[in-house]
């Protein structure tokens, strides 16, 4: 077989077993003697647990809470903080928070017995918005702070913005908001508990084996040997799998300390899209200071609403804040960044990882200060976008070249931008919007370094090799991105490299797939390994291994969140062309134009499908994705209410890759997951705005939100 | 006792003894093994357990068993090996249309029927046959340009 090279089209590893339903989901899978378990949940948004009345338990059936956790163990899930408890008990602080599972053998008794369960509660006001939060509607929900501010940071640059306001012409202020927004992977949570050998074993959907191991092992205060956890065919993500699947595994493996069966818990479409976690809705409130038509100072204050536990919400808060500037260079920052508790279910990881709120508001705002001093709002912006050797609002660099300059090029000759932008008068009817946006790669500072460690392994056996690294396929390509690298470095054929979902007894931890981090901090780890063995091939059968080194030079202190934020970014423009229906506001988009600097493209048609899917989920969060919570209730429960685009929603994408090899990622790659999403929603409320001559500050905007917005005007 | 319910699956007569009023797509994936078929929504909204009930395109979550008396049914597993369903399958594989792939055995439904009653579908035709299929990782392009595969690929087969 011929020895592949990174630039060959390849057949994904996945594609053929899964079009032919072969692949198997949590879901697929039976063992002998399986029971099944679901999740009993609070009611109520605040109040405490008085009485849990339960129906009788017919032999084999079981209901299983926080106390059936052993002395030794403790109640606590470990993601950043241990404040997210398996079982509610005495209190619960959201709608949808495990108090218990009913387990058992036949699922229609099962959920019979779990409608029987009743529970009493005392009611307490909930606190369920941004603003509920900051004035602590109900009693502040962390008393000895006074305050429902679960974590919060700032960055500043340049001089004391009170010097820069008192010497502005004028201060341009607004507040944008953005909404929650459901991951809606079309596979649900799921997982199966057993044991195996005196060992706990977990068939999970889930983007980071090594996550639910260290997250549940306190529980039964067991060493994470103990615990395996193996990755199952996991039908989408996008962030909603990373921290999630701890409290269906930490919730199972209660269950099966006592049970010792194989347990198989899988949501149904209603459980996912009201009990699971979401993406951060937003708050943003930015005074921009000008002086003789330009911008000399921009002040943030970014609030998140992160329900009732932290999950990931500080390093989501500060991802937030670190782009809270866009792509553009302001000489005089002051950027605050709050994460609000409040009685709903907490939020966590989405594709963007908070990127997407603070870049989608402040590009917004850009755009409606260009309005304000009649300027074009690509021109105006253009004026500030950030170039190499820039100071950051962290006080790092821009330590790339960017590229943005030639990208915007591209796209705006594809979609006759500049012509169209004369043509349509805002308020004609039709419109054309542009945004611009990056996406700093894998973990911030020295997190990759001081956090992560990473390692990656590589076994040669005769002459084929396989990688064992705990990083997973959910849909984005890995497996096969990462088999190419492998491939292509060894100077063998794709088809002699194997890469199996992980089982954390047998790969080793090479840090969550999450981040955009995987190619370019994982695929880099296996080019090291790969060309270590490259020069050893002749040796016979060996193993290689290696550990994430961080680049010197570029230094960032956690604490106080300064320095180099992120090595590389990937960069990206985007352009969306609509038309609106002046009588029934009903939108129809005519063309999208994209161009993403993400270093050097692995394979392309895989990332040909990461831009389109991206660009699509942000425009399905721009436009149609609604998700209310109404009192501590989500207003949407399916996907008959909670709508994502269709196949008719969308023209087809005209999309552009701009090379410009990143010096640590493999190939010059960097990364591109989240990129994707970080700009379409902006570029399409700037073309709705022009196409109707009004202004949102918050999305989604939908029909009846479009008919409410012209009222105002 | 309930009445038999006779029908075609796969080709196969069958005869299912138990409740009617079952999910058809339960039957299918514990009854009888056939997997392929996902459960996406339960409330045919998303069409990932699409299966083939006489030439048409069905959402087998919102089907129970008893009314299908007499039906032939079609899934996955029955197509996956014509020349037809392979077909679909290589063209999906070779124009980069699987990502997570929960979508994808009920979008291959989606194509074969779309195929049969129109061999050489336009992209907004395309469009409109998989828009009963949601997809939330591919923004659909990669799929419509697939099927444009299958269609030339297949143009013999699809002709007959």
């Amino acid at each position: 077989m011929p020895a592949t090279k990174i630039g060959d089209k390849v057949i994904r590893v996945d594609a053929i077993e899964k079009a032919r339903g072969e692949a198997t989901y949590v879901c697929d899978m039976t063992l002998p003697d399986m029971q099944y378990a679901y999740m009993v949940r609070s009611t109520v948004p605040r109040g405490t647990i008085d009485a849990i009345h339960l129906p009788e338990m017919p032999e084999g059936y079981y209901f299983i809470s926080a106390k059936d956790i052993p002395a030794q163990g403790k109640n606590e899930l470990w993601m950043i903080m241990k404040d997210w408890r398996c079982f509610a008990e005495d209190y619960v602080l959201y709608v949808g928070e495990t108090i218990g599972l009913v387990v058992g053998p036949d699922r229609a008794t099962l959920k019979d017995l779990r409608d029987q369960i009743k529970i009493d509660y005392t009611e307490q006001t909930p606190a369920v918005t941004i603003d509920d939060g900051i004035n602590c509607v109900g009693g502040p929900m962390f008393p000895e702070k006074n305050s429902n501010v679960m974590c919060e940071l700032f960055c500043e640059k340049g001089r004391p913005m009170e010097e820069v306001f008192a010497e502005a012409d004028e201060i341009f202020e607004e507040t944008l908001t953005t909404p929650y927004q459901e991951h809606a992977h079309l596979e649900t949570n799921s997982a199966i508990a057993t044991m195996e050998d005196g060992k706990f074993v977990f068939y999970a959907s889930a983007q980071c084996p090594f996550y639910i191991r260290k997250s549940i092992a306190g529980l039964l205060d067991i060493p994470y040997e103990d615990i395996i956890i193996r990755q199952c065919t996991t039908g989408g993500a996008f962030g909603g799998k990373e921290h999630f699947p701890d409290v269906l595994c930490g919730a199972l493996l209660i269950a099966e300390n006592k049970i010792r069966k194989p347990i198989k818990m899988v949501f149904d479409r209603e459980e996912d899209t009201q009990f699971s976690v979401k993406r951060h809705p937003s708050k943003c409130v930015y005074k921009t200071a000008v002086k003789n038509g330009e911008i000399i100072g921009t002040e943030g204050h970014i609030y998140y609403n992160c329900g009732a536990y932290l999950s990931s919400s500080f390093v989501v808060l500060q991802r937030g804040v670190f782009h809270a500037n866009g792509v553009y260079t302001i000489p005089n920052t002051y950027l605050k960044g709050e994460g609000i508790g409040t009685n709903t279910f907490p939020t966590c990881a989405f594709r963007g990882f908070g990127a997407p709120q603070t870049l989608f508001c402040f590009e917004t705002h850009l755009t409606h200060l260009a309005h304000h001093l009649g300027v074009d709002p690509l021109e105006f912006k253009m004026r500030y976008l950030a170039k190499k050797g820039d100071e950051t609002t962290t006080n790092g660099h821009i330590i790339e070249d960017v590229k943005l300059p030639e990208m915007i090029d591209v796209i705006t000759k594809e979609s006759d931008y500049w012509n169209k932008i004369k043509e349509y008068k805002p308020g004609c009817g039709r419109g054309i919007g542009v945004a611009l946006y990056n996406h700093g790669g894998a973990f911030t500072g020295n997190g990759e370094q001081a956090i992560i460690k990473a390692h990656a392994r590589l076994t040669k056996t005769g002459d084929k090799v396989e990688i064992f690294v705990g990083s997973t396929e959910m849909g984005q390509g890995f497996r096969t991105s990462l088999r190419k690298i492998c491939a292509a470095t060894l100077g063998i054929s794709i088809d002699n490299i194997e890469y199996k979902n992980p089982d954390t007894s047998k790969v080793v931890d090479s840090g969550p797939t999450a981040a955009s981090r995987s190619t370019m901090i994982v695929g880099r780890l296996v080019e090291r390994a790969a060309l270590e063995m490259k020069e050893r091939w002749n040796e016979g059968d060996f193993t290689t291994e290696v550990e994430y080194e961080h680049p010197e030079g570029y230094p960032w202190d956690q604490a106080t969140f300064r320095g180099d934020a992120y090595l590389g970014y990937g960069w990206g423009a985007v352009i969306v062309e609509v038309e609106v229906d002046k009588l029934t506001n009903e939108v129809k988009t005519l063309g999208v134009w994209s161009s993403h600097e993400i270093g050097k493209a692995i394979d392309e048609l895989i990332v040909h499908g990461q831009i389109n899917g991206g660009i699509m989920q942000s425009l399905g969060y721009g436009s149609m994705e609604k998700l209310e919570n109404k009192k501590g209730y989500f207003k949407q429960k399916s996907m008959s209410d909670y709508v994502i685009p269709t196949s008719m929603d969308f023209p087809k994408q005209f999309y552009h890759i701009q090379e410009n090899p990143y010096p640590w990622g493999p190939y010059g790659a960097k990364g591109m997951g989240e990129l994707v999403f970080n700009g379409a929603s902006a570029a399409y409320v700037d073309a709705v705005e022009r196409a109707l001559n009004c202004e949102f500050t918050s999305i989604p905007i939908p029909v009846e939100d479009i008919e409410e917005a012209l009222k105002n005007v | 006792m309930y009445n038999d319910v006779r029908f075609t699956l796969n080709g196969q007569p069958m005869v299912y003894t138990g409740n009617p009023l079952r999910r058809l797509l339960d039957v299918l994936r514990e009854d009888y093994g056939l997997t392929g078929s996902k459960e996406g929504c339960g409330e045919g909204e998303c069409g990932a357990c699409s299966i083939i009930k006489n030439g048409k395109l069905v959402t087998p979550c919102i089907i129970p068993v008893g009314s299908i008396q007499g039906a032939e049914l079609l899934t996955i597993e029955g197509i996956r090996d014509t020349e037809k369903g392979k077909c679909i399958i290589e063209a999906y594989a070779e124009g980069g249309a699987v990502q997570c792939g929960f979508c994808i055995p009920g979008m291959v439904m989606a194509t074969y029927v779309l195929l049969n009653e129109n061999p050489d579908p336009t992209e907004d035709e395309i469009r409109l046959g998989i828009s009963g299929n949601l997809c939330r990782c591919t923004g659909y392009d990669l799929i419509v340009e697939s099927i444009h595969l299958a269609a030339q690929k297949g143009a013999a087969l699809w002709k007959k």
